[in-house]
């Protein structure tokens, strides 16, 4: 740190957000003082929304002379796309950040239904939208499927989590000041997990519950026949949701050799079955919503051409 | 180092070249990266063919080799020795084109198909890595589990051979069934005779430890290396002391039935099952008595002059370790209550084949006379129905295997004793397969005139002092009706609850009759799947003394083989965990079904030894952190790249 405050030569930053909630632009907040220190560092050139700046600025900057630019949310417009593509000409290091930019997290599950079927949902059939008006004029291309950052662009680096939780973040930007882009835990949530010595001996479930359908006994979720995507999801996040009482929905993203976080998960979980084959189906019905509950964040990397049905 | 692979593509007689062209098996694998050598013969497995295999590896300089066979659960072995002169065993890998192609498909099809699997198993071959196998040592000690005919012939057995035994019998004497059956087909033997030597000499025995009245807590590790926990039940008597007097018998004020006597005697809360125990000692029940303590009765202390009974006597728990463990828990009969559609319930003149067992016996309940319970009257006529609640989709559907022929004891013993009493016998067929049973069959039939029907019993039910048997004659069609004095049910045999808890501490299956299940039906009948335990007489299945006899030898003869080395050898294709990248999940733990995957400090640890390289774990690890030693994802992934 001291030997780089001396160089004083503050790395060029670039913050975009794409199509996401706004989650990320604001855990990058959720460092807190560390963001002061980093302030020493780094010096923002490109952050619509803590800055006043216009596209036109960003394509004026010279190729390759931002450092390091991060890029939040999924590319579900034009405008993302064109974006991603500026963006990427005019850094160094190209940064995925949070899990909507790296596999589409909840918004990619609209790659179940095609563009028509989410204008009907959002802006017709939707009980609260009252004037039915379909956006047409002056706005940049709905495209036909959301895609992933690395879908479009070549990506140097990933930040995981939905948005990346503090320690994740911190690690990150840690690396990426010293050029590094592979950073992170390798290993599954369980290990630093707040419940994990209180795993019994095997896990065996007969009963899949939902979270709020059963008095939590403060036990590992998992045994206690509450889904919990741990075991499938990369750690770092040291287990927030956990901490709160909240199983991990696997926001974290698969773990290095896995291809598949909600594939893994399923296998995992059908080898616990602990019923007669007569009952699995039914103890298998139990679970609800299966996509929203093993591929909630990678729906997007699954079903890259979007729609699970033969459409156009 | 490119491989320079040989393939033997086998005819197998007709049973693969019948179906799949070989020929042009061998044609096209050798056209596959790696394959510089490729030839057909008529049976790869034959003296010659195994030879043709040693030649061509030094004419062709091969390096490793694919046989397109059989299944590699028959000839994996056979021909991993023939390439271990050459280079190291896993670089032989067998290509199953016999029942996974050739016999089950025919065409054309099946030739591409065989092709294709040629061409994956050389592409996981290349990929293989040399092994040596895993060594295990050997606790030379054995342990069986429970004292009935077959585990007291399996420890003498094992004992004879030098080895220690360690036997735990949870009832107060060894024996089992046998020490209450009468006389014993065919010979009509005293079954107590040809038994108690054998118990005296498993007792005697410097080389037999016997845990009597004692029960298996736990059993954990694995072959070679098993550690068990024994609960020593307190019998209040000290077996060095008691002179087995009987005095304290005569003193206690407390009546109970006697299960050695299916009930049908009483016992007193101090007891002695039978004269002939061993160890030869009184045992005080606790749940009987009346208090164990000085205050409350002691009238047994006071009587006993050797001063065995010691009412402080405290539970123990001892360790073992053992390297075999051989199950030989028995049987039960199924509960003649759950037959009560046919009327077969309480009825105290309708009694079970063990109950007629103990009547039959000089030292049961009757001293040896068949009486009608209800009234003490001998019956003038009884009937005999076979098959209860065997073959019977409602109850057990299998055949319990030895009814046919105890019935026919019993009907000759029961022609023996009351020679103007007339015997029915229903039954479904007569099955009496063993040496001598088809004369000894005929032979009651015939001499004695016992009166076999064929059919079932459809209802029994009572009028004063007779059962009324009804049934049909499926022979003539004819309905029967015969009012009994008494009837005897061969029940069906069955599996012991006490079994199923052993079973489930050492990971073994249990079939629908409560059986313990084999590795394999016909070529490991002795065998659990997982290795270093074995199993004898009828907690496997339904057999007879000799079978059980024999069954207990063979599982010995088991143990005497895994005892002949100092060390075990393994195969090595067992799971590996990248420990590092284990976050302890626990779901290889849970769900492998040998119970190799343990914990250690929070992460799974595979016990090399146990692990059968089922790859149950791989598959359901959700950091898909495990790898199946020559069996990577690569390798697996190059194998579904050549054949779609
Ligand atoms: C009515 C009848 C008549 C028969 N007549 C004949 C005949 O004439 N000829 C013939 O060849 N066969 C006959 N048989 C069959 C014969 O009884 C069996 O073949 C033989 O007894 C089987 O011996 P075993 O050692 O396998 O089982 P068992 O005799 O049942 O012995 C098992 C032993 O294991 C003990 N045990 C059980 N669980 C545990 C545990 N968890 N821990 C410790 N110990 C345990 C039990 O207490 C018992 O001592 C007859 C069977 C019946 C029902
Ligand atoms: S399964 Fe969930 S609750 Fe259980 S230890 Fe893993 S992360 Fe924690
Ligand atoms: S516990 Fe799971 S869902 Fe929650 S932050 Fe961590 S990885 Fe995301
Ligand atoms: S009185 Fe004592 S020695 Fe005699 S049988 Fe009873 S316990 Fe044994
Ligand atoms: S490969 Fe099979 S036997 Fe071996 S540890 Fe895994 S599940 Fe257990
Ligand atoms: S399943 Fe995988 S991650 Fe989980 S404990 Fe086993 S090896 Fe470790």
């Amino acid at each position: 740190m001291e030997g780089k405050k001396m160089k004083n030569v503050k790395k060029k930053i670039a913050m975009y957000w794409g199509a996401g909630c706004g989650g990320c632009d604001v855990s990058l907040l959720g460092i807190h003082e560390k963001l002061l220190d980093l302030l020493d560092e780094i010096e923002i050139v490109f952050w619509p929304c803590a800055m006043d700046i216009k596209y036109e600025d960003l394509e004026k900057m010279e190729d390759k002379s931002i450092d390091i630019a991060f890029y939040n949310g999924a590319i579900r417009t034009e405008e993302n796309e064109e974006i991603a593509k500026l963006l990427r000409k005019k850094a160094k290091l190209m940064v995925a950040y949070g899990s909507c930019a790296i596999e589409g997290c909840v918004i990619g599950l609209a790659n179940l239904y095609n563009k028509k079927e989410i204008f009907e949902a959002v802006y017709l059939k939707n009980e609260t939208t009252k004037e039915k008006i379909l956006p047409s004029r002056d706005l940049p291309e709905f495209l036909p499927y959301l895609k992933t950052l690395d879908q479009v662009v070549k990506v140097d680096a990933f930040i995981p989590g939905c948005p990346p939780p503090k320690p994740v973040l911190e690690e990150a930007l840690d690396a990426l000041l010293q050029g590094k882009t592979k950073f992170g835990k390798e290993v599954a949530l369980c290990e630093e997990c707040p419940r994990k010595d209180t795993k019994p001996e095997k896990i065996e479930i007969s009963k899949f519950y939902r979270w709020h359908e059963k008095e939590d006994n403060g036990e590992c979720f998992l045994a206690q026949g509450i889904i919990c995507m741990g075991p499938a999801t990369r750690a770092g996040c040291k287990g927030e949701c956990i901490s709160a009482n909240i199983p991990c929905t696997g926001c974290m993203g698969a773990l290095p050799r896995v291809r598949d976080q909600g594939a893994a998960m399923l296998s995992a979980i059908a080898s616990l079955l602990d019923v007669e084959d007569e009952k699995e189906d039914e103890v298998i019905d139990s679970i609800k919503d299966i996509i929203g509950t093993f591929y909630k964040y990678s729906t997007a990397k699954l079903l890259p051409r979007g729609g699970m049905k033969d459409e156009s | 180092m490119a491989r320079r692979i040989g393939v033997f593509v086998c005819h197998c007689g007709v049973n693969i070249a019948g179906v799949v062209d070989v020929e042009r098996v061998a044609e096209e694998i050798k056209k596959h990266p790696n394959v510089v050598f490729a030839t057909t013969y008529q049976y790869m497995c034959s003296d010659p063919g195994q030879n043709l295999i040693r030649q061509k590896i030094e004419e062709e300089n091969l390096d490793a080799v694919v046989i397109a066979a059989c299944s590699p659960a028959m000839h994996e072995e056979t021909f991993r020795n023939v390439c271990k002169d050459y280079f190291n065993p896993y670089r032989c890998e067998m290509a199953n084109i016999r029942e996974q192609c050739s016999w089950v498909h025919d065409g054309k099809e099946a030739t591409e198909k065989a092709i294709k699997i040629v061409k994956a198993t050389v592409e996981k071959l290349k990929e293989n890595e040399d092994l040596l196998p895993i060594l295990v040592p050997v606790e030379k000690r054995c342990l069986v589990i429970g004292g009935g005919i077959a585990g007291i012939q399996a420890a003498l057995d094992i004992a004879d051979a030098g080895y220690e035994v360690i036997l735990v019998e949870k009832e107060p004497s060894i024996g089992g069934r046998m020490a209450q059956l009468s006389e014993t087909f065919p010979t009509l033997d005293c079954s107590q005779c040809i038994l108690t030597p054998k118990m005296v000499a498993l007792s005697r025995h410097p080389k037999v430890k016997l845990y009597a009245y004692s029960e298996i807590l736990d059993i954990s590790g694995y072959v070679g290396n098993f550690t068990v926990k024994i609960l020593k039940k307190p019998r209040y008597v000290d077996e060095d002391k008691c002179t087995v007097c009987g005095d304290c018998e005569k003193v206690c004020p407390v009546i109970v039935p006697n299960e050695f006597e299916m009930g049908r005697k009483p016992r007193k809360a101090i007891y002695i099952p039978f004269p002939q125990a061993v160890p030869s000692t009184y045992t005080l029940d606790r749940e009987a008595c009346l208090g164990l303590a000085p205050l409350t009765c002691a009238q047994c202390k006071d009587a006993c002059e050797a001063g065995a009974i010691d009412y402080d006597m405290q539970p123990k728990i001892v360790e073992e370790k053992v390297g075999a463990i051989i199950v030989a828990t028995g049987y039960n009969l199924y509960d003649k209550n759950k037959l009560v559609e046919y009327g077969y319930g309480e009825d105290d003149d309708i009694i079970t084949s063990l109950e007629f067992e103990r009547m039959l016996s000089a030292s049961g309940p009757t001293q040896g006379k068949i009486i009608k319970p209800s009234t003490g009257e001998v019956p003038k006529k009884i009937v005999f129905i076979q098959c209860a609640g065997s073959r019977d989709r409602q109850h057990m559907p299998y055949c319990s295997s030895i009814c046919c022929m105890y019935t026919a004891k019993h009907a000759l013993l029961y022609k023996h004793h009351v020679p103007d009493g007339e015997a029915y016998v229903f039954y479904i067929d007569i099955r009496a397969t063993g040496k001598g049973y088809e004369e000894f069959i005929a032979r009651v039939m015939e001499e004695e005139r016992i009166n076999y029907i064929r059919g079932k019993v459809a209802k029994i039910y009572r009028e004063g002092n007779k059962l009324i048997v009804c049934g049909v004659d499926t022979l003539t069609g004819r309905r029967i009706e015969i009012k009994a004095d008494l009837v005897v049910l061969a029940m069906a045999i069955v599996g012991k609850e006490e079994t199923k808890e052993i079973a489930k501490l050492l990971k073994v299956a249990i079939d629908e009759g409560g059986f313990l299940k084999e590795s394999h039906p016909k070529l490991k009948p002795v065998e659990a799947l997982s290795r270093g335990i074995y199993f004898a007489g009828c907690c496997q299945s339904p057999k007879d003394i000799p079978s059980a006899v024999a069954q207990a030898s063979a599982a010995a003869s088991k143990v005497l083989a895994l005892f002949a080395k100092d060390r075990l050898e393994k195969d090595p294709l067992v799971a590996v965990i990248d420990e590092e990248h284990c976050s302890g999940c626990g779901v290889c733990i849970s769900v492998c079904p040998y119970g190799a995957m343990t914990w250690q400090n929070g992460k799974a640890k595979c016990i090399e030894a146990l692990c059968e390289g089922c790859g149950t774990c791989a598959a359901a690890c959700p950091s898909n952190n495990i790898e199946m030693r020559n069996f990577k994802d690569e390798q697996i992934e190059k194998m579904v790249e050549v054949v779609i």
